[in-house]
């Protein structure tokens, strides 16, 4: 057996990025795009939508059609790699606690099949203990990253209505498709009840913004990825423009150990194990950018412990790992009978909504701090794995055909049952502001390690009642709605204090952040407001970690907005001789 | 390392983007060129899948779980619950059976509800007819189905094979639903690129809806009349 050995890649590169989803994708295509030198860690393999892609494909095209598995647990044809668990990295829960830990390995990272759902922060979302006093505000305010807002509308495209709305800022926007059936007859329900429903904001072009890109040619399968680039993918939209460049060298398979520093605690690159030869390798750059995700970019501070950074890196102020927090999210969905036996045509649309709900109503009177938006489903959509399931707990409480029938069954009459009900479902969900509480935290486990022998994360996540009293607005919001539509409610009508309302365990939306969260008092944060780290000055984290909090938005485009933002301070920077 | 280099190259080829829609408004020829250049890649059973993935794929497709027997106790139940009508063939003509015997062995928390359902099946009909399931006659193996077919109405004794009944259909109803005959059946007729112009008039007419001003002044309507 060789000795064991450390091999230092030759080359010097002005920046070494971890992770290639939103936040590093954008860093490499914008400092690879200013002419810095840029090297690339994947920990998952080269991924190209156009060849790499499901797009199109018909549900039997798959042996299990399109069930779920562990490889992807959103179903056979979804465009990310790995998910809930992967094999050989595991991580852990302290008792009693709870977090489910989505994990892409793959070019683009889980930009690959999300839902493409482009929010900007509003300017309350930078600020909201000035509001309600609780958790913290942010070092910067919506005037700072409206200018990235803009030039990421401008650069990836999202189509959206300017309405003016004082949390829900107007943006540069491509036109919305028109709601679907079922759309329309949540926002008729909605608007009764006062509830506002506008039409989406999803980084899918509906018209073409350049020559390397498509347009939609509505499949409804964003969650694929798209094989003619016409939805954001960091790996079709960033990674690739940036290769082209010529500046960036991607290294796919590479698992992150450390960040290395040198004897005046500066960074001066990362060490890797390659997964392929299971080598250990070490590549050199001026600065670090951690894009790792939120809970991955913490790891590896905390395991990069050092005589000079001995609590981890960037972490004297001990807060590396904690805040930890996701959005908050229910659901309740049923049938709409006036759907039944409905005409047939193609309804897919867009990958996901067509319409939404931002959040309407003034937390100071309601018993929980932070606000939710709403998402809608329903309709003709593809037959799939799950198709039909569960009818015989639906089909005899429905009048079919003017009678109703008995539960169950079986034979012509059972199908002309699935025939009548197809396209009658609908649902929706809250997607809300959890509060980012120092009690909840990820931490490295003594006892634990990873086949590469890295030490892995434990975590330590609790709901407050904040979030469960949110969850059961939520409930009641959406019975209220369905119920004015006339839907017979099939999921989410029987939630309760015994299921917290339904709100679902913490991690399971996906949008962590908060765990190397910027400030500017270097006692209480990680990072500056440039996403510097106060204790490094060349480490930066562009990922969900930098959040003080998430708002009731989706994270992508704000991470998108910060990492841009933090590039060009380093492209700055390294002009003035300051990195 | 040549992993670099393979990675200059990046599979990142573009489809050509310019082929979209121009054309497919009026050109159904071309539109089926466009699915078929879209759909195309370089290996469909490789691309875009883990290592991982291909390997337990293969170990699956190595392994049988039903016995004949079963398999054909599974094939009559399933063309009992999906029958051939005047829309479209049976749960066997759809390749339904194995379907069932591929997710079991990829969903294994199946296995032993369906294993011990069959078996308890072929007791029952041993019981009321002196013989397995399959050997019953028509009569004989509708009047077993009847009895637990529907939850509200069957026997405390029948609740092990309702809870059999009731995972059969589903697994049936899923995998005729989503096979090319199923799919046709159902009418979904999506999954190739088209222009969405929003609901059809007659349909937004007959649930008493229309589009607003507002919506149609700010979307994307391509040539949708009003």
């Amino acid at each position: 057996m060789a000795a064991f050995q450390i091999k230092e890649q030759p080359k010097k590169y002005d920046a070494v990025i971890v992770g290639s989803g939103a936040g590093g994708g954008m860093a490499a295509y914008t400092l690879a795009k200013s002419g810095l030198k840029v090297c690339l860690l994947e920990a998952g393999p080269m991924f190209d939508p156009a060849t790499d892609s499901a797009q199109l494909k018909n549900p039997w095209e798959s042996p299990r059609r399109g069930a779920s598995t562990k490889f992807r647990p959103f179903g056979d044809f979804d465009g990310c790699y790995w998910g809930w668990e992967i094999d050989g990295e595991p991580y852990t829960k302290a008792e009693g606690t709870e977090w489910d830990w989505w994990r892409a390995r793959m070019l683009g990272g889980r930009t690959n099949h999300w839902g493409r759902i482009s929010l900007r922060f509003g300017p309350k979302d930078f600020k909201h203990k000035s509001i309600d006093g609780l958790g913290e505000d942010w070092p910067i305010g919506y005037e700072d990253v409206k200018p990235f807002y803009d030039k990421v509308d401008r650069l990836i495209g999202v189509f959206g209505t300017n309405e003016g709305l004082e949390n829900e800022p107007d943006g540069i926007f491509l036109p919305p498709p028109l709601p679907r059936l079922h759309e329309l007859k949540i926002k008729k329900a909605a608007n009764g009840i006062g509830i506002p429903v506008i039409p989406s904001r999803l980084s899918i072009l509906t018209k073409k913004i350049n020559d390397e890109r498509g347009q939609c040619f509505y499949c409804a399968q964003c969650g694929r990825s798209c094989k003619v680039y016409a939805d954001f993918s960091s790996s079709s939209c960033l990674v690739k423009p940036a290769v082209a460049t010529g500046n960036v060298d991607v290294i796919p398979n590479a698992m992150a150990r450390e960040v290395v520093t040198n004897a005046d605690g500066l960074a001066t690159g990362v060490s890797y194990v390659d997964k392929d030869d299971m080598m250990e390798y070490q590549v050199d750059g001026r600065v670090v950018i951690l894009a790792a995700s939120a809970c991955e970019s913490a790891r590896l501070l905390l395991n990069s412990v050092s005589r000079r950074h001995q609590n981890g890196l960037a972490n004297s102020s001990d807060v590396v790992g904690k805040y930890l927090h996701d959005s908050t999210g229910a659901s309740v969905s049923g049938v709409l009978p006036e759907l039944m036996g409905r005409k047939r045509y193609n309804e897919d649309g867009v990958g996901g909504m067509h319409v939404y709900t931002p959040w309407w109503l003034d937390n100071k009177k309601l018993d929980f701090p932070r606000g939710y938006h709403i998402e809608y489903w329903g309709g003709m959509q593809q037959p799939a794995y799950g198709f039909g399931w569960g009818i015989e707990g639906l089909n005899g409480k429905l009048e079919m055909h003017g009678k109703t029938k008995e539960a169950g069954g079986y034979g012509k009459s059972l199908k002309e049952d699935y025939r009548f009900m197809y396209g009658a479902g609908v649902g929706m969900a809250g997607r809300g502001e959890a509060l980012a509480l120092e009690s909840n935290y990820c931490e490295i486990d003594p006892n634990v390690v990873d086949i590469y022998g890295i030490p892995v994360l434990r975590f330590n996540v609790k709901y407050s009642d904040y979030e469960i009293n949110q969850a059961k607005h939520m409930n009641q919001t959406f019975k209220e709605i369905l119920h004015e539509m006339g839907a017979i409610i099939t999921s989410g009508g029987d939630a309760g204090p015994h299921n917290n309302w339904g709100l679902q365990v913490p991690g399971k939306i996906i949008h962590e952040a908060g765990t190397v969260r910027m400030g500017n008092d270097p006692k209480k944060s990680a990072l500056n407001k440039w996403s510097q780290a106060h204790d490094c000055k060349n480490l930066f984290c562009v990922d969900g970690g930098q959040f003080v909090s998430q708002g009731d938005k989706n994270i992508t485009w704000t991470i998108m907005a910060l990492s841009m933002r933090a590039s060009e301070y380093i492209i700055d920077e390294m002009k003035k001789q300051n990195l | 390392m040549d992993r670099r280099e393979s990675l200059k190259a990046l599979v990142l080829t573009t489809v050509s983007s310019t082929f979209l829609l121009e054309s497919c408004d009026s050109n159904t020829k071309t539109e089926e060129q466009t699915v078929a250049e879209v759909v195309k890649t370089p290996d469909a059973s490789k691309a875009g899948r883990m290592k991982e993935e291909i390997a337990r794929l293969k170990k699956i497709r190595s392994e049988d779980f039903f016995t004949e027997h079963e398999m054909a106790t599974i094939t009559v139940l399933g063309d009992i619950i999906i029958p051939k009508d005047e829309v479209s063939g049976s749960a066997s003509d759809a390749g339904v059976p194995d379907f069932i015997e591929f997710i079991v062995k990829d969903k294994p928390e199946n296995k032993t509800p369906m294993r011990s359902g069959l078996r308890w099946l072929d007791i029952q009909c041993q019981n009321r007819y002196d013989k397995p399931f399959t050997d019953c006659s028509e009569k004989q193996q509708l009047e077993m189905v009847d009895a637990i077919a529907y939850p509200e109405r069957a026997k405390p004794e029948m609740q092990k094979g309702v809870a059999f009944f009731n995972l059969m259909r589903n697994l049936t109803a899923t995998g005729f639903f989503t096979s090319e005959m199923g799919v046709e059946d159902i009418g979904y007729m999506g999954n190739r690129p088209n222009q969405w112009k929003g609901v059809p008039e007659d349909v937004l007419k007959k649930h008493n809806l229309a589009y607003t001003d507002k919506e149609l002044r700010e979307c994307i309507t391509f040539d949708r009349q009003a």
